[in-house]
């Protein structure tokens, strides 16, 4: 790791890279190995999730059909929504964060890189534990919303709602950890003249959901506690015939869950708000205005919860409330995409596989805007809420606009990961099956709902008369499946054959693209100096930086030692948290040794390598 | 099913063809204006061939809702076809053609920015200002003269209690048509939601929290005035447990006439006293005796028409003798129970186990014996089984048969 004399730039890093063994992984607080791990991992959870989507659709494709049984049903679509968000989309955009934040902002790493190897591991093993209910036969039943009552003892017993309460209280760990460390990154380690209002967007909207992870999981950690404590000691936070209101669940979790919409979303507007711009050869049209509209998004965001509440029956005001400001955040959600075609609008677009992502995600994600316009009218919702015209909606916003924008970003970061291409002409494939399978899948759900059919049914009946859409969407289904293996098989043969990549292979503007692809474990020999939001496009900017970062440094820059103790620490506190399950004080209580042990050997260990 | 299919297809079509790799800009204008007409004319014309359909208004309620709901779609529409006829253009004409193109590098234009923030901000309050005004007005009695109503939820099963005329009911509301109604409703155990789309939007039945004396619990209302007489359809839309999907309700709305009907009927239909001025119906099948049965002396099996079918007779008994009668009651009897759905009238019912069968000897038979094996989690024990906190009802074949034929004796 020392100094490496006259090896060219290339040369050096392979020799680092023969560092590879699964205990460098295992002990690695690199941001960009962490970024590869939360990206395989939450790929792997994609594919269960997605299998257990398949079960659904093919319960769901003729009526009246019996093929799986209620209870194994409502497992599935319980844990294939918790998935989805909590092991899925979530994870699959901290895996950007982590690889691309730094490197836009001109970092050797983030903040504190062994509480982001932590972060990983709670995430892990968070995710295991609540997938490991189903080899115990109880896995969560009472839908990724958990309301009361129907998570109370007397009508959920066994541990079904315990493994779901838990697994989500764990998983909150890793993503506050995660938003406290990006958020102390970007305020404090940009490079010079790396202004805030010369951020790239999508280090923007990192920041702006760092804000909304650290303030909105608290608020379902809270939710959970009660509802630990209802469910395991006896007390009536939700239990109406003590006192409780079941609805101060639904206000705390949609307290939580709204900016979580948006916890998903904002990351892949930033992604796209990159790489439009760069195959269009020209900057983001209205830069300021598309920063403050996903400031306001994020601000907003807070104030529209009980629109998932319209049916339960707060009264006129409050409905009238949250209509307004529901109507307000479609505002600045609608220049954002004003502002992206008028990005595009004059420029030279290059319809790579990472555009054609983008490009898709604006015209899907409107679809699923436009359905949330007809919800957040109250009394309409009080037709659509909890049918199948809200499930297309919210697939439509959350595949067609957080998944899309990830893929998006995964066929335009690749190439830096890797220094090798993903191949474009899978890619396509991949692009087309997934537009093909994704909308034949879900845009007839909205006849589906408008129909009559409620969600959470493990059948319905022939006379609703809505087969076909049913049909529609189960054919879909397993061509957006067969994207998923096109994209899988793109990954894998890409990794080892992939065309090799220069630097800058898009020609894009930002600093990521400034360094050899892959960047040396170190990111930067040296740290630029940053003029301009588009500092690769300024010629002179762009000599006086690739100067600075292609340059191959006397010393290598001392990095952080890596360490065991995140992966320790992770699994100490995930035992904790599984024993919470029995609901034995002191067997809680004992297990809070090896936390407090890990803790301290953390804190002893030397951060860096000795005389640093 | 050729057509029905293309609907949708074309639908589709139309969402996917905005990519780039469609070649022909005038395919592309096609699906888009097409895609919109047909998802309107769709909605619009047929709507009667779905039983269940949120855009086929019955009531006051469902109306507003309707008009409400089809400017909000087409606003929509105009929006989705402005975005995606930009987007198609800007697809079309600015396609990379070399390499070496350098196009002019605009970095915003404060007039657009405020254009495209203003227009969707207008059309956000053309959408706001009727949809608060319909928040408000749906969600107030429309009358003092309402017939009140009170819905219990229960895992999985509706009960319907009519305060006015005394009457208890389940799985099946009867109504009057043109009479505004108000409905109470209260959960009994997890949340449910009251759904009858073409009567109205939905509304969660919540378990109402205790509350200290002297406060008034807090219920959710719907108000609405059924403006056709006419079976519909609905069920439960917050999911609710196991059996969620199978906790369907049908409404009755009748004619005043024949609602009254149906009371009157409610309380004759086992010979138990009348209600005061009311008659017995003459279209009951089952007759009259002249005598006033005595219901506190288990002897109603005295009271009834000699003519009667020996096996209706013995279903009475049995039933009246079974476990039966500690969940179920039957209006004019012994049976009292209230715990699980009330029998009276059960005959009359066009459908079985909270809406999911038609009500017919076989179905109800099977149902006696094994209800958890068609419904999962119910709380009604089998033949030989036990179920909610009773054991297995261990009627035999025969019994079962009997009680099926006396059930379905009582109209």
């Amino acid at each position: 790791m020392s100094s490496v004399g006259t090896q060219t730039v290339e040369q050096q890093h392979t020799s680092h890279e023969e560092d590879t063994g699964l205990w460098s992984w295992i002990t690695t607080v690199d941001h960009k190995r962490i970024a590869i791990m939360y990206f395989v991992t939450a790929t792997f959870f994609f594919f269960v999730a997605g299998a257990k989507a398949l079960a659904i659709r093919v319960q769901l494709m003729f009526p009246e059909q019996e093929l799986i049984t209620p209870e194994v049903y409502n497992q599935f679509f319980t844990m294939h929504g918790t998935t989805m968000i909590f092991l899925v989309a979530m994870p699959m955009a901290v895996a950007f964060f982590n690889y691309v934040v730094p490197l836009q902002i001109g970092a050797r790493d983030v903040a504190f890189p062994r509480l982001n190897a932590l972060s990983y591991w709670v995430f892990l093993f968070g995710g295991l534990y609540l997938n490991s209910s189903f080899i115990v036969g109880a896995a969560p039943h009472a839908s990724w919303v958990g309301y009361a009552t129907l998570t109370m003892p007397e009508f959920s017993p066994g541990q079904n709602t315990n493994f779901w309460l838990i697994g989500l209280s764990i998983l909150g760990i890793a993503s506050i950890a995660g938003g406290v460390n990006f958020i102390t990154t970007i305020i404090n380690m940009r490079a010079p003249g790396m202004k805030l209002m010369r951020m790239p967007l999508f280090t923007w909207m990192t920041f702006v959901t760092s804000f909304l992870l650290i303030t909105a999981i608290p608020v379902i950690g809270v939710a959970l506690i009660y509802l630990g404590f209802d469910r395991l000691f006896g007390t009536v936070f939700f239990q109406p015939a003590g006192g409780g209101d079941p609805v101060l669940w639904q206000h705390l979790f949609w307290i939580f869950g709204h900016p979580e919409v948006y916890i998903l979303i904002l990351p892949a507007f930033g992604v796209i708000s990159d790489v439009i711009p760069t195959f269009s050869k020209k900057p983001l049209f209205g830069y300021p205005i598309v920063v403050y509209a996903g400031l306001l998004i994020g601000f907003i965001g807070w104030g529209v919860w009980s629109h998932h509440m319209f049916t339960v029956g707060l009264g006129p005001i409050a409905d009238s409330f949250f209509v307004a400001a529901t109507m307000i955040i479609a505002i600045p959600t609608g220049v954002k995409i004003f502002n992206w075609i008028a990005t595009m609008w004059g420029g030279s677009l290059k319809f790579t596989t990472a555009m054609l992502f983008s490009v898709g995600l604006v015209a899907v994600f409107t679809v699923g805007g436009l359905s949330g316009i007809m919800h957040a009218s109250a009394p309409v919702n009080l037709q659509q809420h909890d049918t199948y015209f809200v499930v297309a909606h919210f697939h439509y916003v959350i595949v067609g606009g957080a998944m899309m924008g990830l893929w998006a970003g995964l066929y335009y970061w690749f190439p830096k990961v890797r220094g090798r291409y993903l191949s474009e002409t899978l890619g396509k494939w991949h692009f087309w099956t997934t537009m093909i399978g994704f909308n034949l899948t879900f845009f007839p759900m909205h006849f589906a709902g408008i129909f009559g059919m409620p969600r959470r049914i493990y059948t319905y009946s022939a006379e609703l008369n809505v087969d076909i859409y049913n049909q529609l969407a189960t054919i879909g289904a397993f061509i957006f499946a067969l994207s998923a293996v096109i994209m899988a098989w793109n990954l894998v043969k890409s990794w080892r054959g992939g065309e090799k990549a220069p630097a800058n292979p898009w020609g894009a503007p930002h600093l990521e693209w400034s360094i050899p692809s892959p960047p040396h474990h170190y990111n930067f020999p040296a740290i630029p100096t940053v003029q301009s939001r588009e500092p690769l496009w300024n010629d002179g900017e762009r000599e006086a930086i690739l100067a600075v970062t292609m340059e191959e440094p006397e010393t290598e820059p001392v990095m952080p030692n890596p360490s065991y103790w995140p992966i320790l620490l992770a699994a100490s506190i995930t035992l904790i948290w599984a024993l919470v399950m029995t609901g034995i004080w002191w067997v809680i209580a004992l297990a809070i040794l090896p936390v407090i042990y890990c803790v301290f050997k953390w804190g002893m260990e030397p951060a860096f390598p000795e005389g640093h | 099913m050729r057509l029905t299919m293309k609907r949708p297809q074309g639908n589709r079509d139309g969402s996917a063809g905005v990519g780039p790799g469609v070649r022909t800009l005038g395919a592309r204008l096609v699906a888009f204006l097409v895609a919109p007409l047909l998802m309107g004319g769709l909605m619009a014309g047929c709507a009667d061939e779905y039983p269940q359909s949120s855009i086929s208004p019955h009531t006051d309620f469902a109306e507003i809702i309707h008009s409400l709901y089809v400017s909000i779609f087409w606003w929509s529409m105009l929006i989705l076809a402005v975005v995606w006829l930009l987007l198609a253009w800007v697809i079309v004409k600015y396609r990379r053609k070399s390499e070496d193109e350098k196009p002019r590098q605009i970095r915003g234009h404060l007039g657009l920015e405020i254009g495209w923030t203003i227009g969707p901000a207008l059309i956000v309050i053309a959408i706001a200002i009727p949809t608060v005004q319909a928040v408000f007005a749906t969600q107030q009695p429309v009358s003092e003269d309402a017939l009140e109503v009170e819905v219990v939820g229960h895992q999985f099963w509706w009960e319907f209690h009519y305060p006015e005329q005394g009457v208890t009911t389940a799985n099946e509301l009867w109504l009057p048509v043109d009479r505004p109604v108000n409905l109470r409703l209260e959960s009994n155990d997890v949340i449910h939601s009251f759904w009858v789309p073409k009567l109205g939007g939905k509304r969660d039945v919540n378990p109402v929290p205790a509350v200290r004396e002297g406060q008034d619990p807090k219920y959710n209302w719907l108000y609405f005035t059924p403006q056709e007489t006419g079976v519909f359809m609905g069920q439960c839309a917050e999911f609710c447990g196991q059996s969620h999907a199978l906790m369907a309700m049908r409404v009755v709305v009748e004619s005043e006439e024949g609602f009254q009907d149906w009371v009157d009927r409610w309380f004759a239909s086992e010979g138990a006293a009348l209600p005061a001025g009311a008659e017995p119906d003459a279209e009951t099948e089952l007759q009259m005796p002249g005598e006033e049965p005595d219901v506190q002396e288990d002897e109603e099996l005295q009271a009834v028409d000699q003519d009667e079918d020996p096996m209706v007779t013995l279903g009475r008994e049995t039933f009246l003798n079974s476990t039966c009668v500690a969940c179920h009651g039957v209006e004019g009897t012994s049976a009292q129970g209230v715990i699980g759905p009330n029998l009276t009238l059960f005959g009359a019912r066009s459908t079985l186990g909270a809406g999911i069968m038609e009500n017919n000897r076989e179905n109800l038979v099977r149902w006696i014996i094994d209800p958890q094996g068609i419904k999962a989690a119910v709380a009604m024990p089998g033949t030989e089984y036990p179920g909610g906190n009773w054991p297995a009802t261990g009627l035999s074949d025969g019994e079962v048969e009997a009680v099926a034929a006396y059930l379905l004796s009582l109209k």
